[in-house]
Parts: C-alpha cells; structure tokens; sequence
C-alpha cells in the first residue's frame, strides 16, 4: 500500500511524457502498488483559467481509478480573486489538498500573499503542497527560465501558521539536513522523497527529518515512477519506517479531513 | 536482498507491456543473469578516510541494488581544472581503492586538456602500465579543441574508453563545458575511436539529437534528474546499442538513475544492453588485454 502525495495529471508543456493520459498513468499506478495518488494538474503551472483546470482535474479524478487519484487543486494567489478559487476547491470539488506554485507564478514565501492564502487554507482546512521547482532549472525552456523557489523565508511563514499543514515537494537540495529539521520543527511542514538524491538517500533524510514528516512522493510522471520506489530498496529502512513513509504518515495527515 | 517491499507492492499483472512490481523484482534480482555494470561513480555521497573506506560504503548500496560492476573516475575534493600533479593525486586515489575492491571496480584516468602532454604521460602510467580502462575528462577544456587530439588517438590505441562530461545548460555553461555538439565534432574528427557523450548534455532532448550522427559515440545517461521519456527517446533515435546506464553515485542515487531504465518502455533486450551489455561489450577488449576476464 503506497500513498503518492506528489502526482500530476494532463499535458507538461515543454513535451509529451509516456504517462501523460490519466487511463496509463492509473494503470502504472496500480501496477507499482500506490493505493492513493494526489494529483494535481500541470495546467495548473501556467494556465490563467485556474478555475476550469481545477473542474477538469476534479472530473479527471472522479471518472479514472475508481477512487484512486485525489485531486488537489491549483491555486495562484497573484490572479485576481484566486479567493474564490480556493472556496471552490474546498466546496465545490470537495478537495481536501491544494498546491502551489510560487515560482511560476510570481511570488515568495515572504509575500503578504503567502500569510493570505495559508490563512485561506486554514478556513477551510486544507493542505497545502509547496512545488519548490518543477524541473531542474538548467533544462529550462531558454523563453521560461524559472528559478527554484527560495526556501529561506519559508520558517518564518509557518511559524505564523502552525496549524496550516505544508508539504514541500520537489526539493533536491534547496532545504538541506539542519534547514529541513529546524522547518520540521518551526511548523507542521512535511517533506516527500521524489528529489532525495545521494546513495542512500532515504536512510540520509531519516536522519533529519522526523520520520513522522516524511511522505512518499514520486514527481510522476515527470519522473519515472520507479525512482522514488527504489529508494527504498536501496536504503535499509525496516519495515515500520517504510509502511510510516509509504503510507500511514499520510493517512494520518488525511485523517477525518 | 531486501525483498519485502517490491513484493508488497506487487499487484496483480495485467496484460501491458509495462513491468509489474514482481517483474522489477525479478529484474533486479542477481540470479536472473542480469549483469548490471554501472559507468559513473565517484567516492561522493558516503564519509570515509581512505578511497577504499569509500567504496566499500558504495558498495554495499550497490549490492542492494544488484549492480555487479561499477567505475570509478577523480578522487576528492573535486578540481574542475587540475594541474598535473593534481590529476595525479586524484588518480592515486582510484588506484588505491582499484588496490583493494579491483574485483569489483574499474578505474577511469581524470585528465586535463590544457596539459596534454601530461595527460598522455598520465594515461601510459595509469592505463598503458597500470590498471586503468578509460579516461574522464571534465570541465577543463572545450573537447572540440583539436589539442585533445593526441589523447583521443593515444585512447583509441589503447581501446581505452573515453567519458567526456557534456551539458547544455539554459544558463550557459562553463568556460571550458563541452557540449554534446562539441563532442560531435570531436567524434567527427577520430570516427573509428569510441567516445561516450557523458550526462547526453543533461537537456538530453537536444544531447541526443546533437550526437546522432556520431555513430561512435554511445550516451551515458547518468547525474541527472529522472525524467521520463528520456531511455525512450535514446533508444528511437540512436539504437539500444548506443545508450549506456550510469549513475554518478554517490551524489546521485542509485535508484534515481536506474529507474530511467527500468522505468522506460523498451525492450528486454535493449533494457539489458543499456544496463550492462554495451559497457562490457566496449571495454571487453582493453580488459582481455589486462587478464581480466568478462
């Protein structure tokens, strides 16, 4: 049993990838033994009609894998009132996760906008994923260089909401070791292993961070699903951290939300 | 082998050319005749006194991971332009560890193209005299630059293989970063000499077409993000035969690098060529000739 919390549905803009019609990827899915995946949507990323990409996504997740994809609505608090866009996720599409996009829409971690939207996210008892960069930067399209979000201002933020849950996603080495554990610390901030790279690089995020903020992640199927699953073959967990990271650390955050 | 997780995780096959959980296992497994040979490591990613402290800690996730074979080029603290008696020290490392694990490691000579002269003195010392199978060169010197010449032709005599790092960065690459485009005009220039693409330019959508016409050079496709579609796209355009597994371990995972090829929808047969094969296949001739036997 395997929780996905770092999945996306449609089209990634920059070229096609195997897995990008949802009927494959449920299917790979399944075959690789995830029982949840929270998607999102990569129209999220650029689209400016966020509310119909969040329609569609909602649609995509209830019409493919009888239950298995969890949407998880796109949010870019520098459109104009993206207010209604969160009200919607939480209402209408009855979606319990949202994720953000800091870099490619405009903002920091420092902006008056983030201290809104999390206040948002806890009105309606969200949570809420943090997308520190899609892809590596030096492979950015030479039109859209995007640079990976900065991490520094995020302590401070979460501090100011403790109660907001937030998962970062998609960090290959922008918070390392003792920034990942003070971050852990400082608020209800979670980390997932899509990007944890070194040998052994599971084993190394145990150590620093607590084991009950860590979720599994994959980044699919912008990566090949396999990686974030080997990691756990490489690194020698046991089977208690495995089943805390593959699932229950999730479930738990799900909770009755 | 910890097998525990793969066989939770499998769930029944259905009728897909895609692998199950209990075919990955099955796949990685050593006693299937897989024969998994890894082109990039490094003595990163672990704590050790000695380069054999190292390696031994690499290993063991090698082990984990069913990869039989790995290689090893430049020691620490890394140099991107190093002198001679810097290249030398580096290449002392890796043949200290080759001392002590050369049954299970090879060793690349780490050179520098602004010293070319040393560099052929180093790959007589290292790979001529000593144990050494192939040769790395880095970020010093644009490959295209003809003084590279010398030990491209001394390499090809020695059918010792050649990595040479290449990327194509948005942000520009460093003043003597080679691209996969510099490297095809140094493969244009020495056709019969086998030359390997290393990270396919990083951007591999651009890498792999900026080679292939090159038909000796072969893409190492490790020390990158990984990205689907990519072992696919190199299969289609250059031919299993041409695409060669790494993964630039220990700052990358071995799982990472691995799943590009276990992840990919290619066949059985190219997958275990990419995996092993064309490595051992490349290198079959210079290790004969050292008394090892493949």
């Amino acid at each position: 049993m395997i929780v996905d919390v770092n999945v996306n549905l449609s089209r990634w803009p920059f070229r096609r990838l195997p897995h990008d019609e949802t009927s494959r990827l449920v299917k790979k899915l399944q075959q690789c033994g995830v029982s949840q995946a929270w998607a999102g949507s990569f129209d999220g990323v650029l689209h400016r009609d966020i509310a119909d990409v969040n329609r569609r996504l909602s649609e995509d997740c209830r019409r493919h894998g009888d239950g298995l994809l969890l949407p998880v609505g796109s949010v870019n608090p520098s459109l104009p009132d993206w207010e209604e866009d969160v009200r919607r996720c939480a209402e209408d599409h009855r979606m319990k996760v949202i994720r953000l996009h800091p870099n490619y829409h405009g903002y920091g971690f420092d902006s008056d906008l983030c201290d809104q939207l999390l206040a948002e996210a806890q009105r309606f008892r969200l949570i809420v994923q943090v997308a520190l960069k899609m892809e590596d930067v030096r492979t950015n399209h030479p039109l859209m260089v995007v640079p990976t979000v900065d991490a520094t201002p995020l302590a401070a933020l979460v501090k100011r909401h403790p109660n907001v849950p937030l998962i970062v996603m998609n960090n290959y080495g922008s918070v390392r070791g003792d920034a990942a554990a003070q971050l852990a610390e400082a608020g209800n901030v979670y980390f997932e292993n899509s990007h944890a790279e070194q040998v052994g690089a599971l084993e190394k995020l145990t150590k620093d961070v607590p084991l009950e903020r860590l979720l599994f992640g994959s980044h699919f199927p912008f990566f090949n699903l396999e990686a974030s699953l080997f990691k756990f073959r490489e690194s020698a967990l046991g089977g208690a951290i495995t089943e805390a990271i593959q699932h229950k650390n999730a479930e738990e955050l799900l909770g009755d939300r | 082998m910890d097998r525990r997780f793969f066989l939770e995780a499998a769930t029944v096959a259905s009728a897909s050319s895609l692998l199950t959980s209990r075919q990955l296992l099955a796949e990685l497994a050593p006693t299937n005749g897989d024969d998994i040979w890894d082109l990039h490591c490094h003595f990163s990613g672990v704590v050790g006194e000695t380069p054999a402290d190292r390696v031994e800690k690499i290993v063991e996730y090698a082990d984990r991971m069913a990869i039989h074979r790995l290689i090893f080029f430049m020691g620490w603290p890394w140099s991107t332009a190093p002198k001679p008696d810097e290249f030398r020290r580096q290449n002392d490392q890796v043949l200290d560890a080759l001392s002590k694990w050369g049954h299970r490691i090879f060793g690349f000579a780490y050179l520098n193209g602004h010293h070319p002269e040393e560099s052929l003195a180093e790959i007589e010392r290292c790979v001529a005299e000593g144990p050494m199978i192939g040769v790395k060169l880095w970020v010093a010197r644009k490959c295209s630059e003809e003084a590279l010449d010398p030990i491209i032709k001394r390499c090809g005599e020695l059918q010792a293989a050649i990595y040479q790092h290449t990327w194509l960065k948005t942000q520009g690459n460093g003043p003597g970063e080679s691209t996969p485009m510099d490297l095809a005009i140094l493969a244009a220039r020495h056709p019969n000499v086998p030359i390997i693409c290393g990270h396919t330019g990083g951007d591999w959508t651009r890498g792999i077409r900026a080679v292939r016409a090159a038909k000796n050079v072969s893409i190492g496709i490790g020390g990158s993000e990984p990205t689907a579609g990519f072992v696919e796209m190199a299969v289609r355009e250059l031919g299993a035969e041409r695409v060669i597994y790494g993964s630039d371990a220990g700052g990358r995972s071995f799982s990472s690098q691995l799943a590009k090829v276990y992840g990919a929808e290619i066949s059985e047969a190219g997958r275990r060529q990419i995996l092993g094969g064309n490595l051992r296949r490349m290198l079959t001739p210079i290790l004969r000739s050292k008394g090892v036997n493949v």
